[in-house]
């Protein structure tokens, strides 16, 4: 169970409750897919840590393994897996996610 | 390294075969999908494990072979 990679995925997922692996920073992604999620974490005001896995491509393929998830971005709150980009779409437009977040206890500052 | 989409609804229907599969190509490039899945065997699953199974049902090739496929998955209401 020692993965090294793994354990570094682990110490980012415990010391942020919402971390989200994506391609580019929160300030310039560089994927349409990771820009959409970084929109709608901005949106509804909740702070996040960005994980670029373009600078670690450990962390990029690792992360995919993890999660037994294909693709990037990938959006965990309290060490859980949420989704990717379609399921935080769906989950944002039916208000699930501010859901969601307000009971795992994450501060959410606007009404989405 | 582009699919085509009978490729990619014959990879899901060999796995689900009760399944509905309406694949859109979205930028015409043979490479980005929109694909919709109704099947019963996504019923009482969460999304995460719904879509995981459209995945494994690509074996491997999405995120590879297949670029982008925007997944909306359901059991048939």
């Amino acid at each position: 169970m020692t993965n090294p990679t793994f354990e570094r995925i682990e110490a980012d997922l415990k010391s942020n409750p919402v971390v989200l692996f994506m391609k580019g920073t929160p300030v310039f992604p560089q994927c349409g897919f990771s820009a959409r999620v970084v929109q709608i974490l901005s949106h509804i005001g909740v702070p996040f840590k960005g994980v670029n896995v373009l600078e670690d491509g450990e962390i990029r393929e690792g992360i995919k393994a993890y999660a037994n998830w294909p693709t990037i971005p990938q959006l965990y709150v309290n060490g859980e897996f949420v989704g990717g980009c379609d399921i935080i779409m769906e989950m944002f437009q039916a208000g699930e996610l501010t859901t969601m977040l307000k009971d795992q206890g994450i501060p959410v500052s606007a009404e989405a | 390294m582009a699919m085509q989409p009978a490729e990619i609804e014959a990879l899901i229907k060999a796995a689900l075969p009760d399944a509905q599969v309406t694949i859109e190509d979205l930028a015409g490039d043979g490479d980005h999908y929109a694909a919709t899945v109704v099947s019963e065997a996504f019923r009482g699953r969460s999304r995460v494990q719904q879509h995981q199974i459209v995945y494994a049902a690509l074996q491997g090739r999405m995120g590879g072979a297949l670029h982008a496929l925007a997944l909306q998955t359901s059991a048939p209401t």
